[in-house]
């Protein structure tokens, strides 16, 4: 159709948010202080969930039963983020894992760190799926997802 | 008892960069064509159901309160359904379940997105909740490639082996694409271009990811009184399913997927399908990432689990195979969210009809429409067919 250009209108939306954590999250990021990863138990379905739950999504009780897990475990699955887009928490290229902490019954998502570069064939040498990996914590904690800088492969 | 539900019009937009038009102008070309292929008028229109991704994917966030003049919704009740990717099943579903119950004869279904509006990936990954997830979701590519790369060591499979299939199905797709009118992406590639095309996600590549798109879907449903009184094939809706799952990703298995197969399971029962491979004609699965498709496969029952390369390398998913899947093009080429499922469900309605044109498969009885949607939360599944 032969028709004059149309025109767009540029703008943003900034919107400032407060996100109430509740009485779990905010014991869950306490427990960082001290560098513990805290999951709760199921007293019907015995999973022990991590990051802590105020209830069971299938059993759907209220899970009071917290338990420590360790802060390694083995990857489930990983993905190299090699794109950017608005809002992201680092500069790619980087690693995201799925990690099965140890005493825990589900995956734990995270970035993969301590790598020298970003090369896939060098990737594909260092990150395996199963492999171990362990947190590495910040030294400053403020409660935060943060609060762990990222998991590194311990093999 | 619900009752029979026909879908009597399809109306899609051409997809891919709209600047031409504003938001609600896209949503009425959508509504044009349906009620023109249906051969009725607004007027007959009983109520809506619309949908779109999360409204800070256009920064308009009432969309169907903007939409409600072009949707022809004015007197009449309209209902917003969003379960991200999922959202156009969930639309066809949810319409269906109006005409089902006996409280309207004919029903607008309509889903659209703008993604060239905004930062479709930025807003992707506000889908997650902000203390745990947000930052290790990475938009689509980041989550789905995750579930990608757990399939490929899931079975143990050579992982060239699983890239060339997932290569293979880029190229039936993008082949399809060059036949539809509405398909977003036309370029005509081989599998060497997918498989050295720059990494997105690893082991996700660019011709392994579907575009962002802009474009809009609408569908006619009617009851069976209302459908005998058109002059279009009706098309049944023989059966649905629909199952969600835990928002932490990690909460479920995300290779041998629970919530496709229950949506599958259910929407088999209710068609009274025992042998899919056998009993579907036709096929649009949502392949945003061509990887999935292949466990997508599996989820379904068109294979046996860890087999879904062999599916394609054998060419029963591919053109002029058993279950030909996705001869749309699919999401692969075109990817407007919010309109997407429905497209599934408007391309499985064609090729009943015969409608279909230059993407046509001779013989469609019995077709399958599925979308997915959320952090790998969602599935959902229609199956239509020719006959009651």
């Amino acid at each position: 159709m032969d028709q004059k250009e149309t025109r767009v209108l540029r703008g943003t939306i900034t919107l400032p948010y407060q996100w109430a954590l509740g009485p779990t999250n905010t014991r869950f990021f306490e427990e960082f202080q001290n560098k513990r990863i805290m999951g709760t138990r199921c007293e019907q379905c015995a999973r022990v969930l991590v990051p802590a739950r105020s209830f069971c999504s299938r059993c759907f009780r209220d899970m009071d039963e917290w338990v420590q897990v360790k802060d390694e475990g083995t990857l489930r699955t990983w993905v190299l983020i090699n794109f950017p887009y608005e809002g992201q928490p680092k500069e790619p290229p980087y690693i995201i894992g799925l990690i099965q902490l140890d005493g825990a019954d589900n995956g734990f998502s995270h970035f993969i760190g301590s790598l020298e570069n970003y090369r896939i064939e060098y990737l594909k040498e260092k990150i395996r799926i199963g492999m171990r990996v362990k947190a590495v914590w910040k030294e400053k904690r403020e409660g935060t997802i943060f609060d762990i800088e990222y998991f590194k492969p311990i093999e | 008892m619900a009752r029979p539900v026909a879908i009597v019009g399809t109306g899609q937009t051409r997809c891919g960069k709209r600047l031409d038009v504003s938001y609600p102008e896209l949503i009425r070309e959508a509504v044009v064509a349906a009620l023109e292929d249906a051969a009725i008028s607004f007027a007959d229109i009983q109520a809506v159901v619309t949908g779109s991704m999360p409204p800070p994917m256009e920064g308009v966030n009432g969309p169907h309160l903007y939409w409600a003049d072009a949707m022809g919704a004015i007197g009449k009740p309209v209902i917003r359904v969003a379960t991200c990717g999922s959202t156009g099943v969930s639309i066809a579903q949810a319409a269906f379940y109006h005409v089902a119950s006996g409280l309207f004869n004919v029903v607008l279904a309509i889903g659209a997105e703008k993604m060239y509006e905004g930062e479709p990936q930025g807003t992707m990954s506000t889908v997650a909740d902000p203390f745990f997830q947000r930052p290790f979701l990475a938009g689509a590519p980041g989550i789905f490639a995750l579930q990608c790369n757990e399939y490929i060591h899931y079975y143990g499979l050579p992982e060239e082996r699983v890239r060339e299939a997932a290569a293979l199905i880029s190229v039936r797709n993008h082949n399809a694409a060059l036949n539809n009118p509405y398909a977003h992406i036309k370029t005509r590639i081989s599998v060497e271009d997918v498989l050295r095309s720059r990494v997105i996600a690893y082991p996700v590549r660019l011709l392994d990811v579907c575009p962002s798109s802009d474009g809009a879907c609408a569908l006619i449903l009617a009851s069976q009184d209302a459908a005998k009184r058109l002059p279009g094939l009706p098309v049944w809706v023989k059966g649905i399913g629909y199952c969600g799952e835990e928002h932490f990703f990690g909460d479920s298995e995300k290779v041998r997927w629970q919530s496709a197969i229950q949506s599958a399971k259910n929407a088999y029962r209710m068609a009274g399908i025992i042998n899919p491979r056998k009993e579907l004609d036709v096929a649009e699965v949502y392949n945003p990432f061509t990887f999935q498709e292949l466990l997508f496969y599996e989820c379904f029952g068109f294979g046996d689990e860890g087999k879904g390369c062999e599916l394609v390398e054998k060419g029963v998913v591919m053109d002029g195979g058993d279950l030909p899947c996705d001869p749309s093009g699919g999401v692969l080429c075109t990817n407007p969210i919010g309109a997407t499922g429905l497209q599934r469900v408007a391309e499985v309605v064609l090729q009943i009809q015969g409608k279909a044109g230059a993407h046509q498969i001779d013989g469609v009885q019995t077709g399958l429409a599925h979308a997915m949607g959320g952090m790998d939360q969602f599935n959902g599944i229609m199956i239509l067919g020719k006959t009651i």
